[in-house]
């Protein structure tokens, strides 16, 4: 029994000792009054080549452009995520920011108890009251939203013009609003450029889970491609890496989301729909250091280029000219307001 | 056409549960519950991809998926035969383990927390689907694999052996059974199986992406219970779960039926046969139990 208490006694001590050393940021020249950032990531931490890994390059451009002093917490399943911005907030950071819309209800509790701390939430979940309205967030939290429905409606518009069945597909993760918004834009986008096209819509499940089987992904994507179509978006976490391995096996293609996927499978991914989740980090920041920062709803859409599509030597070969034009057509009357992109089904 | 590809579709979408329910029923008619088959595909799955990632190899890919189910069905086996701990608890606890590790490695050895790089599979990269699908061997594997579990469990002289530790374990052990041995031998064997639907899946992918397996485990579980712990039976309930799948895939974009309905059926029908309404469901009688 003895054995056992010093054992687990050794264990309690090194897993405490981990805790001083595991979340040692970014180190970067202290410039004398320097902005602390404390950035907390969602399940899957670094590495996720999504969400995280785009927090983590907007701020490490903060850190490099405006001397920020960034520190990166990534907490492990569950409840220590509350901990992770708790202990942010007590260290008296300028500025912290949970990545990911589960901080939502965190975040909120938070900025009531911390007034003097600015939080900032990625996807925060803004709440809807009885009358439809927003309720608006704490002062001193910014919740970071994207307009997920226009960079859809892009891809979208490419799916139809590059597809040439009139057949397009789409493939969501869990079947929940947040992904009737991609699904909304990317039907707008389709037909705004092909009346006549019929959009293929499904989704991998009804629980979270529909985020992380690939093994769906891959039998809904061939069973869309069987049907004719020949290009599918998807908006379903790693769901969406077996609809690639189903684009490879046909020769087909696929439309990534949240970050460039080219490298999913070359050649098979026409394109990514990206939420410049590095941009609006740096922009938090910036306001931060600026001293302009204030609550409340920040949206990035096309105009501030918190959505986009990816163009570039990868998939340049992919998208005539032609097509091309058209998009950066559609987009820029997106951004006069002369499109207005529905964000429900 | 559509027939085909409907067939077709059902077994790719059966075979993982296939193996794992294999393994849950050679566990479970041995007395061991086997709630650990999600943790033991996920392990599975990520042996292999760690295999054939280093060597190229599906084939090793597919030996060292073996090998992790066989470690973690050893851990299983001590502490629930061993050590007498309560088998659910233990598995409940394997597959959270499972999941930890399986996120641990990704990120120690493809410095990722989402998916590993791109992994040799079974036939290769390039071909249509049909031809990929029938140069697999896990195919094959996964076609033979209850039938061949039904003879060993009905025929052979371990099978008999199983089947009395599971259902009477003393009165196996009066008769010279060695009861634990024969308990190891079944839970090792149920990891190794299971762990096959697994690497299925990842070499299927390409590619080990975390937590890839989504429950199937569970859904597997539900087949041996509602096939009435007989492999043939079992192996039919996987290929109705999975036919159900198939048929919610083909009609999810007509919007016949809510994809909510055709999530639940297989726990449905599962509670309906342990409920009894559909024959008699009898567990082994010493399922869950240990014995001096």
């Amino acid at each position: 029994m003895r054995k056992i208490l010093a054992f687990v006694g050794v264990l309690l001590a090194a897993h405490v000792a981990m805790q001083w050393i595991h979340p040692a940021g970014a180190a970067v020249a202290p410039t004398g009054n320097a902005l602390d950032v404390g950035i907390v990531f969602d399940l899957g931490g670094r590495g996720d080549k999504s969400f995280n890994d785009g927090a983590y390059i907007g701020a490490m451009r903060a850190a490099k452009e405006l001397g920020a002093r960034v520190r990166f917490v990534e907490p492990g399943e569950g409840s220590d995520r509350e901990a992770g911005l708790r202990l942010l907030a007590a260290e008296k950071m300028d500025l912290v920011i949970g990545v990911g819309f589960i901080f939502t209800d965190d975040l909120t509790e938070l900025a009531k108890e911390y007034p003097n701390v600015a939080f900032a939430g990625v996807d925060y979940a803004v709440t809807i009251d009885k009358d439809g309205n927003p309720v608006a967030p704490p002062k001193n939290l910014a919740a970071l939203k994207f307009r997920e429905e226009q960079g859809s409606f892009l891809v979208g518009a490419l799916a139809a013009l590059v597809g040439k069945s009139k057949k397009v597909g789409f493939i969501g993760g869990m079947d929940s609003p947040l992904i009737h918004k991609f699904e909304a834009g990317y039907r707008a986008g389709v037909k705004q450029v092909c009346p006549d096209c019929e959009v293929i819509a499904q989704y991998a499940g009804v629980t979270p889970e529909a985020f992380r089987n690939p093994g769906r992904g891959k039998e809904l994507a061939l069973s869309q491609y069987q049907q004719g179509v020949n290009v599918i978006y998807h908006a379903s976490g790693s769901t969406g890496l077996g609809v690639f391995e189903a684009a490879r096996t046909l020769d087909k293609y696929g439309i990534g989301v949240d970050a460039d996927q080219y490298k999913e499978a070359p050649g098979h991914v026409l394109s990514s729909m990206v939420k410049r989740v590095d941009n609006a980090v740096f922009d938090v920041i910036k306001r931060v250091a600026e001293k302009k920062f204030t609550g409340g709803i920040y949206s990035f859409g096309l105009a501030e280029d918190g959505v986009g599509y990816v163009y570039d030597e990868h998939n340049r070969a992919l998208i005539p000219d032609s097509v091309r034009q058209r998009l950066e057509a559609l987009k820029a009357e997106i951004v006069a307001g002369r499109i207005i992109v529905p964000s429900t089904k | 056409m559509s027939l085909l590809l409907f067939l077709a579709q059902t077994l790719r979408i059966a075979i993982p549960y296939l193996f794992a329910a294999a393994g849950g029923a050679l566990a479970e008619r041995a007395g061991v519950v086997s709630l650990t088959l999600e943790g033991f595909m996920l392990g599975g799955a990520f042996g292999a991809v760690l295999g054939s990632h280093y060597t190229g190899s599906a084939w090793i890919g597919l030996v060292t998926g073996v090998a992790w189910g066989l470690m973690l069905a050893l851990i299983h086996a001590v502490c629930s035969i061993r050590y007498k701990a309560d088998q659910i608890v233990v598995g409940v606890a394997i597959n959270l383990f499972t999941v930890g590790i399986t996120r641990f490695f990704l990120q120690l050895a493809f410095e990722s927390s989402s998916n590993s790089p791109r992994v040799a599979g079974f036939g290769g990269d390039a071909g249509s689907s049909a031809a990929a699908f029938l140069t697999n061997p896990l195919v094959w594997m996964g076609i033979v694999v209850m039938p061949a579990l039904w003879w060993v469990v009905q025929k052979t002289t371990f099978g008999l052996r199983v089947r009395a530790v599971g259902e009477h374990p003393q009165a196996a052990a009066s008769v010279g059974v060695p009861v634990n041995r024969v308990r190891y031998v079944a839970v090792l064997g149920s990891g190794a199986l299971a762990a096959l639907g697994g690497v299925y899946l990842a070499l299927d992918q390409h590619q080990f992406t975390d937590s890839m397996t989504a429950g199937r485990g569970f859904i597997a579980l539900a087949a041996v219970i509602f096939g009435r712990w007989d492999p043939l039976r079992a192996g039919l309930a996987c290929l109705l779960f999975a036919a159900a799948e198939t048929l919610q895939i083909q009609l999810q974009a007509a919007q016949l039926i809510p994809s909510q309905f055709v999530a639940m059926i297989p726990y449905v029908l599962t509670i309906v046969a342990v409920a009894g309404v559909v024959g008699r469901s009898t567990p082994p009688a010493a399922l869950g139990r240990t014995t001096d």
